[in-house]
């Protein structure tokens, strides 16, 4: 090591240490929020519900398995849950006549 | 009894899919039937680094539609009998994948192979969660720095809630830290996190380390997994990660590899 590296060193911690220090932290905290989140809980149905939600909407009109989106989100204290059905123009119609012949 | 594992990171370009090709291509070197997938729909670059890439013709997503048939979409590398790749879709997005449409293709995989390699896409959206949900075990891609280190451990959190196993109150998935594009100078040089930092903080067992090479980079622009040059670091590197996922205690290497030296061994 030179002498000019030793110096250098001797300045401050690394730089490697201090981003140590400060990933810790934020880890730490958001494990925290992680784990005392209600929002987990409905987080965690979503991949099942939206594809129930695309089962649903498919029986009546052709859609594309990327037409239905669903969302969590936090506003403030409340969880908004945002769904959004890409509706085919001219399907609608057609297929529910279908459904009901048979 | 087939096990599904995925190569996840949360960020991008920390070697997810240099590892998933890698990883799959030295389980199937030991003769296991293998299949690796590309989760990455609409960014498909697997078949580019496994050098399958004018092969495609049909892929995940026609499979999942019922386009095309899985012995259709599956492409059979030349070089490694017993290892497969099913390519992502190019033209659609990642959202075309379903949950059913993926457990379809999973289940039909698991008559034919040993381990079925998923290569996720970046994010923590709905793409990495498909990647993730029927996972058996993880491999958590993590390279040496402060945003990497950050978003492996929110993918963790996802694991432990969002998978098929997390949410039918299961075993947990199986995790294992793998460190990637690591370089011991700059370490030494007290400019890059070790790999006592990152375990410290992630808390999760090593798999193994492989160091920034640039042989990597040759491996991709020809098209061969970097575990078919094993006279790389790197390539070295991933073989013993495959052994120690094997639970083999790979010997020391005689140059001796980076992973044992960081252990001390
Ligand atoms: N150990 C390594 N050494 C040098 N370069 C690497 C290493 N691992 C990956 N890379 C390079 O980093 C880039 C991103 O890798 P890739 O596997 O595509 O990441 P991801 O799939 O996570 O986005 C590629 O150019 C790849 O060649
Ligand atoms: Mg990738």
């Amino acid at each position: 090591m030179s002498f000019l590296h030793y110096f250098i060193k001797e300045e401050g911690p690394s730089s490697a240490l201090i981003a140590k220090e400060r990933l810790q932290i934020i880890v730490a905290h958001e494990r925290r929020q992680r784990d005392g989140a209600v929002t987990t809980q409905l987080d965690r149905i979503l991949p099942q519900l939206q594809q129930e939600i695309l089962d649903v909407v498919k029986k009546y009109m052709k859609i594309g398995n990327e037409d239905v989106k669903i969302n969590v989100e936090q506003e403030g204290k409340y969880e908004v849950l945002e769904l959004n059905i890409i509706l085919p123009e001219n399907e609608l119609k057609l297929r529910h006549k279908k459904v009901h012949e048979t | 009894m087939s096990k599904i594992i995925v190569v996840t990171s949360g960020k991008g370009g920390v070697g997810k899919t240099t590892t998933s090709a890698a990883f799959a291509t030295g389980l199937a070197l030991r003769g296991i039937p293998t299949v690796v997938i590309d989760f990455d729909v609409g960014l498909r670059n697997l078949d580019l680094v496994m050098g399958c890439e004018r092969r495609v013709v049909y892929d995940f997503i026609n499979i999942i539609n019922g386009e095309g048939n899985l012995n259709q979409a599956l492409i059979k590398d030349r070089r490694v009998d017993s290892l497969y790749i099913l390519p992502a879709s190019q033209t659609r997005n990642k959202d075309a994948l379903t949950l059913k449409g993926v457990a379809k293709v999973l289940e039909a995989l698991k008559k034919r192979f040993e381990y079925i390699i998923c290569d996720s896409p970046a994010g923590i959206e709905h793409g990495a969660i498909m990647a993730m949900y029927f996972a058996d075990e993880a491999l958590i891609i993590t390279n040496p720095e402060v945003s990497s280190v950050r978003d492996s451990d929110r993918i963790v959190g996802m694991l432990a809630s969002k998978t098929r196993r997390a949410v039918q109150d299961m075993a947990p998935v199986k995790e294992y830290l793998l460190l990637t594009r690591y370089s011991a100078k700059r370490v030494e040089n007290g400019d890059m996190l070790s790999v006592d930092d990152v375990t410290d903080i992630l808390a999760l067992p090593m798999l193994g380390i492989i160091p920034e090479s640039e042989s990597v980079l040759h491996a991709s622009n020809s098209g061969t997994p970097i575990t078919l040059d094993n006279e790389s670091d790197a390539g070295m590197a991933y073989l013993d990660v495959v052994a120690r996922f094997l639970g083999e205690d790979p010997p020391v290497r005689k140059k001796k590899s980076l992973f044992s030296r960081l252990i001390g061994r």
